[in-house]
């Protein structure tokens, strides 16, 4: 594991991704290979590239949430650095509570939950107490123009803009330290768009890192520091 | 006895051996249900068939035998029992309970204190005081092995959720010599403290359930209870109409078709040694008890 | 395998019916306030592999080992019959698909629930009635049914009663059968929400048996994929359902709708 005093957040060093289709007669569908790149604390990397790409499967497997075919995700978890790719279940789930967020493009609905618990149940995780909890979880959904008569409503019936921001203030409530974010603004519109990209110059400033995938240009020109094209971690053509 | 064609108390000697070795392993772990290979009886089940089993068993020529059934010695079940043995044992037989070596009942303790030289047995229909609750043999069996006896209070604890008091009147478990709970036969409630630190051997039968056990003299008896539900014995709110006494257990008695009906002592030779000595209730005269129980 | 942190752990499990193998060689563990979901088709083997752990089956072949409240890792194999029955109706907990296998049908909710408080020695009627109370209300029980027997209960709250009958000693451990199977789908929901509320909030570790993936979804951190009585796959709950590799937990994630 190595241990030299880089200030990254998180490092990615030859990750490779191929799915292996059983259902179809074994298909190799080769996605990315040799993906390497580094996010310091405070630095917003976005990953640009035409859809298909991989883009959204470099995130998954940076949250663990796809298996890394090759090569290491090295994540700063409480002062050590943890390779996710080889991490226990139990640790991953400890990093995704402590360390690294993840806000994706669809809020995955709990039943009967309401859209502030929903919110505030990182905080906890994260350690706050129940009343703290709520109050970010009230903060959150302000800046995110989510009306107030919607907050003790579970967010079954809400609709997809208004989801989308239970979503992203639900990934903003807990204290990572790296946030990954899947397309969050898709589906909002131009003031929320601009409230989601205040909520990530806060969180730099307060040292979070950034990886995202902003396929709305003109906040990927906002909210990136640095755009990595990830056509260059195409495999080769092996067919 | 050379012209009873019985063998002394109609059991075979073998028999009453494989009873006698049940009766004291049941005395030598008190409250424990020891098996054992219950006969056929010339009566039927639910007469008593285990009682009688452990009397033959432990009668000598010289004991003196008295038969209550619901603390009455005179009625059918308790005639019988009396009449059996005297024809297939020739002892002696009696109706005082002071007199008696042997005393054979169902559902009842007498109200005279018993004593060192006499043996109380009980005739017992449903040994298994878990079964209510649990109808597994196997798993009542390993429940008592474990001293797992928290099912006992759950039946304690519907009966206070359902009626505001522990409701059970009758056959009311106890825990014996601090280890085994047992079901004392359906006496009432009222005669539980009598089995504390008895002087007398308690011994009970089950016939068709082919149980026998026992409390030893001077045995620790505990009813079952909650800390803030304990065991009360039942009260009486007259004493008996006969012989005036408070402090026996009442039959009640209906007396004719008009709703008239008296509160009589269940023990019989209780309430007939009271009167002897000169007791009398508010309406000593009283219809005859055995004209009521027609 | 070595797991120094494992609440319980077994290796090797094996149980055969006939010649047929129902579970061959498992290896497992789990650690505090984990839930575990064993997925997999009827006649997988993972209702055997449940009992098995759960104490109320003989393995053929395996150990299990568990964290006592001491701290002290034991073989179940060697506890004595006292000791298991103790751990069973106080550290652990067992949720039956059939609620009628795991409550006393002819006894009131309050019995239910107070009975394994009696059995350890609970002995004050009020104080037993006010716990059995205070959980009927957490799984969402009126207080007023408090006396009324589960005959008299709809499906889904025999299930809430057998889990609060279960949890008023605290376990550390509970094991799940199937627990919203047969249930309708609001009903479901509302239960699946319970499990997963109280779980949390207890830090329970569950091992909970399910051949719905979206209740493995919803209430598990880890997935054990579970084909003819082996293990074919393992891992975190979402990367097993959301990039399944052997080509048999390929075809199970497929073969559901999508939600």
């Amino acid at each position: 594991m190595s241990d030299h005093r880089d200030m990254a957040a998180l490092r990615v060093e030859g990750l490779g991704k191929r799915f292996t289709l059983h259902l179809h007669g074994g298909a190799q569908l080769p996605v990315v290979t040799g993906v390497s790149f580094s996010v310091a604390a405070g630095e917003c990397v976005v990953l640009g590239g035409p859809s298909g790409a991989g883009k959204s499967s470099i995130l998954k497997m940076i949250y663990g949430n796809y298996l890394a075919g090759e090569g290491s995700v090295i994540v700063r978890h409480e002062g050590r650095m943890v390779d996710i790719a080889q991490a226990e279940p139990h640790l991953v789930l400890e990093i995704r509570r402590r360390t690294m967020g993840y806000v994706s493009q669809f809020l995955r609905v709990i039943p009967r939950v309401p859209a502030i618990d929903i919110v505030a149940e990182p905080a906890l995780a994260a350690g706050l107490d129940r009343d703290a909890a709520r109050a970010r979880a009230r903060e959150l959904l302000t800046r995110l123009n989510l009306p107030e008569r919607l907050w003790q409503l579970p967010p079954a019936t809400f609709s997809g803009g208004e989801q989308q921001r239970v979503n992203i203030a639900r990934g903003f409530a807990g204290d990572h330290d790296i946030l990954i974010l899947d397309e969050p603004t898709a589906s909002l519109d131009a003031a929320n768009r601009q409230a989601v990209i205040g909520l990530i110059g806060a969180r730099k400033a307060r040292g979070a890192a950034f990886v995202g995938i902003f396929h709305d240009e003109e906040v990927r020109d906002q909210a990136a520091d640095r755009i990595i094209d990830v056509t260059a971690f195409a495999p080769r053509a092996a067919a | 006895m050379t012209d009873n064609p019985y063998n002394f108390a109609y059991l075979d000697e073998q028999t009453k051996r494989m009873i006698r070795r049940a009766i004291l392993k049941a005395v030598a772990i008190p409250g424990y249900q020891v098996p054992f290979a219950s006969r056929e009886m010339p009566m039927p089940y639910g007469w008593g068939t285990g009682g009688v089993q452990v009397t033959a068993a432990i009668l000598g020529p010289k004991d003196v035998l008295k038969v209550i059934d619901q603390g009455a010695d005179d009625t059918t079940n308790a005639v019988s029992i009396r009449a059996f043995f005297a024809k297939t044992a020739g002892v002696q037989t009696t109706t005082a309970t002071a007199e008696a070596t042997i005393i054979q009942t169902r559902h009842r303790i007498p109200e005279a204190p018993l004593g060192e030289d006499q043996v109380l047995v009980y005739q017992v229909p449903i040994p298994e005081p878990l079964r209510f609750l649990e109808p597994r043999e196997t798993e009542t069996r390993t429940m008592h092995a474990l001293s797992e006896y928290g099912l006992m209070h759950v039946k304690l604890y519907e009966d206070i959720a359902r009626f505001g008091h522990i409701a059970t009147s009758y056959a009311y478990p106890v825990e014996v010599a601090g280890r085994y709970v047992m079901d004392p036969s359906p006496i009432p409630k009222f005669d539980n403290p009598k089995m504390d630190d008895c002087p007398a051997l308690q011994l009970f039968g089950a016939g068709r359930e082919k149980r026998i056990y026992a409390i030893p003299p001077h045995t620790r008896v505990v009813s079952l209870d909650f800390d803030d539900h304990p065991f009360e014995r039942n009260r009486f709110s007259q004493p008996c109409a006969l012989c005036g006494a408070g402090d026996s257990y009442l039959d009640e008695v209906v007396t004719d078709d008009r709703g008239g009906r008296l509160f009589v002592c269940s023990d019989t030779d209780y309430c007939e040694g009271r009167r002897e000595a000169g007791h009398r209730g508010h309406q000593p005269g009283g219809p005859e008890r055995k004209e009521a129980a027609e | 395998m070595t797991a120094p942190d494992a609440l319980l752990e077994a290796r090797g499990l094996a149980k055969s019916y006939g010649g047929r193998m129902a579970c061959a060689g498992v290896s497992l563990a789990i650690r505090e306030g984990e839930v575990l979901a064993v997925v997999g088709e009827s006649g997988s083997g993972k209702s055997t592999l449940l009992n098995m752990l759960a104490g109320r089956l003989a393995p053929d072949a395996g150990e299990v080992h568990y964290r006592m409240r001491d701290g002290v890792m034991r073989d179940m194999a060697r506890l004595s019959e006292a000791e298991r029955r103790v751990l069973m109706r106080t550290d652990w907990g067992f949720v039956h698909q059939d609620a009628a296998q795991g409550l006393r049908m002819n006894v009131s909710a309050g019995g239910n629930i107070g009975e394994r408080l009696m059995a350890i020695g609970g002995r004050h009627y009020g104080d037993i009635r006010a716990k059995a109370a205070t959980w009927l209300t957490r799984v969402e029980i009126g207080v007023d049914r408090i006396d009324d027997k589960p005959t008299a209960y709809s499906g889904g709250m025999r299930q809430r009663l057998q889990i609060a009958r279960n949890l008023v000693t605290s376990p550390r451990l509970v094991f799940m059968d199937e627990p919203t199977g047969g249930l309708d789908v609001s009903v479901q929901a509302r239960l699946l929400d319970l499990i997963r509320g109280l779980s949390a909030d207890l830090g329970l570790a569950v091992i909970l048996v399910t051949h719905d993936l979206a209740v493995a979804r919803l209430l598990s951190h880890r997935i054990l994929v579970m084909k003819g009585g082996a293990v074919i796959e393992t891992g975190l709950t979402d990367r097993v359902l959301d990039d399944p590799q052997a080509p048999y937990t390929q075809l199970l994630v497929s073969s559901v709708l999508a939600a």
